[in-house]
């Protein structure tokens, strides 16, 4: 199949699937926690292409690399800073080779994770470091094949600005999510609704936002709701967990049902996404699912949180919009 | 204090100046800080007492306020560093003094798991409420932290995880203290983003702590309670 830029396949479809899980799937496939499994790239290609495979086979139309701690400051922990190039060329022609090995349209998205560093003004991190990290990590990715830079799993404005900047320098179209994990907003304290506005003045304006990742189905949809609010304008991505991990016989499990994944995959449509997926805990199974949810799905009315938790479970007040009012402090004390 | 409207904190008697250091903390303004606990020094107060009234209410105000959404990681952060430059101040004089000790604990990341943003949160948090940290970093198998315990006689044990396939490893740890008779000798407290009250459970641990401000106040009352034991 010959290569559709992902602006056009985006023009062309009312909706479009983004793949599941990553490390929970590699997880199952025999990586050991501790390993990086950007190291797979390398030696187990084709459990790599494998997976990339059986997320095609499931309906995908958009394939994530496997590169997501594939910056210098994540492999530096694995002591793999000096490999940032063949780490991330391997991920994305690994995807690239499956994508291309079927009849129908599939985007290789190069995916871009945190350096788990904190940035300044907080942190001792400084932007340009930022900037160069994401530019030589999105460089490498467009070089393998990739089609789109998928920045993802972001917390702080600092880190999503030096992401966009740096990534957007390889010329390729940019998605970015945030993870909305700490009472409806990122860790940083960023809400969907400001993130929304944010996105609006980053160093290139990114083709799609939205959210991964983050606490479960519900909450994620609580979070694209407000994203969606914000920016009735903006394609919204929404790549959720696949329910809540539970501890069962000494292995985690995640929660959610391929019919949940379903039921949320049409929610998220309703509620305004244009690209849904699936983030930890995501199989190829939840991802089938999901096609075939969304492929028989009209979009309903966007709904009311009472509706979204009802269906997919409950969402803590504080996504729900409902701020803490800031503390009372007496300021004539000071200044 | 170089802006001309600034405050002068010397006109500020004892009890408008310890509020002032609980929102100079709260607006992570590390300098004032600073300046407060000189000052309050200087008027004859405890190194023990400025610890307490001061800095450990003030993180404590903090504390609340990240654990009800009203503030965020950022401003933790600067709070933080702010109660540790006061921290610094102290920290010889209490020596000096003989203080009373809070508590101590030994904190790592457990084996396979590389993530330490919320561990070090819970150590700085810890710190500001005048408890003594060791901090292993990531990365931990048993032996690290059988090693510190070891060492450091703690009263609390930390086990941070953010990875849903790391954190059946606390068990391993748990188990390990239990093998060797020492597992009632400390509290063992786990947190980490998949890590619910009912995993805490179900691997023996004493608590399941939300986030750091949870973990700060389960491990006062904790050691409320052993002082109770050793008093009654």
């Amino acid at each position: 199949m010959s290569r559709i830029a992902f602006p056009e396949l985006l023009k062309a479809r009312p909706w479009l699937l983004a793949d599941g899980a990553t490390g929970t799937n590699y997880f199952m496939m025999g990586l050991t926690s501790g390993d990086a499994p950007e190291m797979w790239n390398f030696d187990h290609p084709e459990r790599v292409r494998d997976l990339h495979k059986r997320f095609i086979a499931a309906g995908a139309d958009i394939i994530l690399t496997n590169s997501f701690g594939g910056n210098r400051y994540r492999l530096k922990l694995h002591d793999l800073q000096d490999r940032v190039a063949d780490v991330n060329i391997a991920a994305a022609k690994n995807a690239r080779a499956e994508a291309d090995a079927v009849d129908r349209p599939v985007i290789v998205a190069g995916s871009v994770g945190p350096t788990g560093e904190i940035f300044q003004p907080v942190g001792a991190f400084s932007h340009a470091d930022g900037v160069a990290a994401f530019e030589e990590q999105a460089h490498a990715l467009k070089q393998g094949g990739a089609d789109v830079i998928w920045i993802e799993t972001m917390s702080g404005k600092e880190e999503l600005e030096a992401a966009v900047e740096g990534a957007s320098k390889c010329g390729l179209p940019i998605v970015t999510t945030m993870s909305f994990d700490t009472n409806g907003c990122t860790m940083m304290g960023i809400t969907p609704a400001k993130f929304g506005e944010m996105a609006t003045h980053l160093a290139v304006i990114p083709a799609a936002i939205g959210a991964n990742c983050g606490t479960g189905a519900a909450e994620l949809i609580a979070t694209v709701l407000g994203i969606t609010e914000a920016r009735p304008d903006a394609v919204v991505v929404a790549k959720g967990n696949c329910g809540i991990p539970q501890y069962q016989d000494g292995h985690i499990h995640y929660s959610g049902t391929p019919e949940l994944m379903a039921d949320y995959a049409r929610i998220a449509i309703d509620s305004g996404a244009r690209i849904i997926g699936g983030c930890c805990g995501t199989s190829p199974d939840h991802l089938a699912a999901m096609r075939v949810a969304l492929e028989a799905h009209t979009k309903g009315a966007r709904p009311q949180i009472a509706e979204v938790e009802a269906r997919l479970g409950t969402v803590s007040d504080l996504a729900k919009g409902n701020a803490p009012k800031p503390r009372d402090r007496d300021r004539d004390r000071r200044r | 204090m170089s802006d001309a409207g600034d405050l002068d904190l010397n006109t500020l008697n004892d009890e408008e100046l310890t509020q002032q250091v609980h929102d100079d903390l709260y607006d992570g303004l590390k300098e004032e800080v600073e300046a407060a606990v000189h000052i309050l020094l200087g008027r004859g107060w405890t190194p023990y007492k400025v610890l307490t009234e001061a800095l450990v209410e003030g993180m404590r105000i903090v504390g609340i306020d990240f654990r009800d959404g009203i503030l965020f990681v950022p401003e933790v952060l600067l709070a933080a560093n702010s109660m540790k430059a006061g921290m610094l101040i102290l920290k010889p004089l209490l020596a000096e003094t003989g203080a009373p000790r809070v508590g101590k604990m030994v904190i790592g990341t457990v084996k396979g798991d590389i993530h330490d943003i919320g561990k070090n949160l819970v150590g700085m948090m810890m710190e500001g409420a005048g408890f003594e940290v060791i901090d292993l970093g990531i990365n931990n198998p048993v032996e690290n932290y059988l090693a510190a315990i070891e060492e450091h006689q703690p009263d609390i044990l930390g086990m941070s995880a953010l990875l849903t396939t790391t954190m059946p490893y606390m068990k391993v740890v748990i188990d390990t203290l239990k093998e060797k008779g020492v597992r009632d000798d400390y509290v063992v407290l786990v947190g980490g983003a998949p890590l619910n009250e009912e995993f805490a459970k179900a691997i023996g641990a004493d608590s399941y702590c939300r986030d750091a401000a949870v973990a700060v106040e389960t491990a006062k009352s904790y050691m409320a309670r052993k002082h109770n034991q050793l008093n009654a």
